[in-house]
């Protein structure tokens, strides 16, 4: 195994020092390290993280192979800066069985690009009705930790509160899609003014509130471990930050396009903004930021969801919902958060890879940048900015809302366990 | 004026009085023994109809021909387009054949909107109602037959009280009613139960009232808009009596207007749930004259996003009588 050393690198954006990769750890910190026998990667300017950990990913295998595949999907994430992803259970066959999981995590380990947990789904077939095989799926060699069907809500109250019981025998978690369905049957878009201007059928915030309202309070009840996967409004972090300050077990995460874009995109009725939850107002995004900068918000999660083009390339009422992530959530990220003053490089570090391998009981993974941890890291330069160009990125899909946009900073180098994945900005 | 017209938004005031003294002159036409013009000779208008609607198709295909285009009719019904043909390549083959301006009628709220902006196509496109977004024709016959009626055919609505009753929530007409009435200076009263009311409704141009009756008195037309039976399965409102009962134009109602008062109805209508009979055929009523108004505003329409900004057949300005259209349209 080769031996690498990264020079003059900011450390979670701290003092530049020297930090020596051997045998898959961090084998030494330190000024003017001896640069014998290590390849050496100059990174005066740049900033060192411990590897990014995505807790929600569609990387559409198995099915929907013409989306992505788990291989295409590993790529996106280590260019991305990620060194371990989820991929949620939507899939078809649906992840509801330990042999389906299986499969993706073997997939995922055989790209060597990034580490694949696979979701389990907390329903069979995601219908909502009876529960899956969570502690077969815990107990496979996927080592599930996170449930969730995610794409639709598990909205039965009784069914939400067995899955939140029962995911404790083995220390699980649910992560909610919150999403009433009876309130956003038929919905198109963020229930407001623009929705009433463009004659789209409304998903309004409630929604989401009334179902993150109910989940915290039936974790409480149970004594279990909730994680609410894309918090899309204001009000949603109002009843979270409650949920926290009665010291109750919930998680939260943000998506990088909820940060930045808002309903007014909607106005060109170009399906590349539609999504789900829907993209949301200027005082929403607002919100989210200040929420992931004071922690009530734990988690950046992109939610990448790869379509092919032809689900895109059509009216509004028929298109997809989704829209890529991986490889532009740190430069959103950097967008929203750093360059606006509201996180530091070691909050990045914190919300963007610490706290999701928490959530997700990974080893190995967001760990400090320290002698002897396991060399998951992610070297950013943050000066460079880039235009985003949909034809040159390594998903399958092209579907991203940010074709053409400028945006800072660019991942040089991502290590997983010493290896390098990306090198130069490019896959290695 | 914009190439495309997809919404009441994109008419200036300017735009819209352009329309509606075209609309006029053209209106002639109808009255000669031939009624027809030269204008569009050689142009190729397509009607693009991915939802059923007979009245709508055949007032643009009497525009169309009143003005010698070439009309092709593409109904999505029969065609490739049932058979799951997307949006976009039914475009590129509406393009491959020439269309200088594409008339679509969809279901979806956008599809016009996408059409003209995607770069699939070259043509004009023209929005003849999409979803529950916008109908701009249909808004600019009513304002031609409410200027008629109010303001002696010329200029705009400057202070004129109009009220819209009904389904506002899933009502093109209403969203293209109340941009243009306001582009027009008129002022518009919104009535409607608030469940038949869009969130956000208070940001519109116009005032919005729960109570029929107050407004009436005060109005110069009232237009009752189509109220589907159905929506009362989702706990809209509760029964149709009770619909009629409280936002329905009865008689009792009609007498609250003032005299010179017109009652309208896009079409097509529900005879005693939101219009009593006995109003839809009273003297009040315009709704037959809408539907004639309906083919020399769509003319005019077509003539102006065709044929350029100069005057239809002869300067509006000086109101003569229209030539038999010896100039040929230039772009
Ligand atoms: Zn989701």
């Amino acid at each position: 195994m080769s031996t690498y050393l990264i020079k003059d690198a900011k450390v979670l954006g701290g003092d530049a020092s020297d930090v020596l990769i051997r045998d898959g750890v961090i084998a030494e910190i330190g000024t003017d390290l001896s640069t014998d026998g290590a390849t050496v990667i100059e990174a005066a300017g740049q900033i060192l993280l411990p590897g990014l950990v995505d807790l929600h990913t569609h990387l559409r295998e198995p099915g929907r192979e013409d989306a992505e595949t788990v291989a295409t999907g590993a790529n996106a994430a280590a260019l991305g800066g990620f060194t371990a992803v989820h991929a949620m259970a939507n899939t078809d066959p649906v992840a509801d069985t330990a042999g389906t999981v299986e499969q993706v995590w073997r997939l995922g380990q055989e790209t060597g690009r990034c580490d694949v947990h696979p979701v389990g789904a907390v329903t069979v077939g995601l219908e909502g009705k009876r529960l899956a095989e969570l502690g077969a799926m815990a107990d496979s060699a996927a080592r599930v930790r996170v449930f969730s069907d995610d794409g639709k809500c598990v909205d039965d109250a009784v069914i939400m509160r067995r899955a939140l019981e029962y995911v404790k025998a083995f220390d699980g978690v649910v992560a909610q899609h919150a999403q009433e369905p009876r309130l956003t049957e038929g919905a198109q878009m963020n229930e407001g003014t623009v929705s009433g201007e463009l004659g789209l059928r409304g998903w309004p915030a409630v929604a989401e509130e009334s179902i993150i309202a109910r989940d915290v309070l039936l974790t409480a009840h149970v004594g279990s471990r909730l994680h609410v996967c894309h918090v899309s409004t204001a009000g949603s972090v109002e009843i979270l930050r409650w949920a926290k300050s009665k010291g109750w077990n919930v998680t939260a995460e943000v998506t990088p396009h909820h940060l930045l874009l808002t309903d007014e995109l909607v106005r060109s009725y170009d399906p590349v903004y539609k999504v789900n939850p829907p993209l949301r107002t200027a005082a929403d995004v607002t919100a989210l930021r200040e929420a992931l900068a004071d922690g009530t918000i734990d988690a950046v999660a992109t939610d990448h969801a790869p379509h092919p083009s032809e689900d895109k390339d059509c009216e509004w009422a028929v298109a997809a919902m989704g829209m890529l992530g991986l490889e532009t959530a740190l430069s959103i990220v950097q967008e929203t958060m750093v360059d606006t003053g509201l996180l530091d490089w070691a909050g990045v570090a914190d919300r963007m890879s610490v706290r999701p391998a928490a959530i997700g009981r990974l080893e190995g993974h967001g760990r400090p940048v320290e002698v002897g941890e396991p060399a998951n890291l992610v070297l950013v330069d943050p000066t460079p900015r880039r235009t985003v160009e949909p034809s040159e990125l390594a998903s399958r899909s092209r579907n991203t809302p940010y074709a053409g946009l400028e945006l800072p900073g660019k991942v040089v180098a991502t290590f997983l366990r010493g290896v390098p994945t990306v090198i130069d900005g490019k896959l290695a | 004026m914009k190439r495309h017209l997809i919404s009441a938004a994109d008419l200036t005031r300017d735009d819209a009085i352009l329309i509606l003294d075209t609309a006029e002159e053209l209106a002639h036409i109808a009255e000669r023994p031939i009624k027809k013009l030269p204008t569009l000779r050689g142009r190729t208008v397509v009607n693009l109809f991915f939802e059923d609607s007979t009245r709508t198709r055949i007032s643009f295909e009497a525009a169309a021909k009143r003005l010698s285009a070439d009309v092709i009719n593409f109904s999505a019904k029969g065609s490739s387009v049932s058979k799951g043909e997307s949006l976009k390549d039914t475009a590129l083959t509406l393009q491959a054949m020439g269309a200088d301006a594409v008339v679509i009628r969809h279901h979806a709220s956008g599809a016009p909107h996408r059409l003209a902006g995607s770069g699939w196509l070259r043509g004009s496109v023209v929005n003849a109602g999409d979803g529950t977004h916008e109908h701009p024709t249909q808004a600019l016959l009513d304002a031609f037959t409410m200027r008629r009626r109010l303001a002696g055919g010329r200029g705009d609505l400057e202070g004129r009280r109009i009220t819209l009753v009904g389904d506002v929530l899933h009502s093109r007409v209403a969203r293209s009613n109340v941009l243009l009435l306001a582009t027009l200076g008129a002022e518009v009263t919104l009535v409607a139960p608030p469940t038949l009311l869009p969130i956000g409704v208070e940001s519109w141009p116009c005032t919005v009232s729960y109570d029929l009756d107050a407004p009436l008195p005060k109005s110069d037309a009232v237009m009752m808009l189509r109220v589907q039976r159905e929506r009362m399965n989702a706990a809209f409102f509760p029964t149709e009596r009770e619909y009629s009962r409280r936002y329905g134009l009865d008689l009792r109602r009609m007498a609250m207007l003032p005299e010179h008062a017109i009652v309208m109805h896009p079409g097509p209508m529900n005879r005693g749930m939101e219009i009593a009979a006995e109003v839809a055929d009273s003297t009040r009523s315009t709704i037959v004259e809408q539907v004639t108004n309906g083919v020399s505003v769509r003319m005019a329409v077509l003539y102006l996003l065709l044929g350029g900004n100069e005057p239809a057949l002869s300067a509006p300005s000086t109101a003569s009588t229209p030539s038999t259209g010896t100039e040929e349209s230039t772009k």
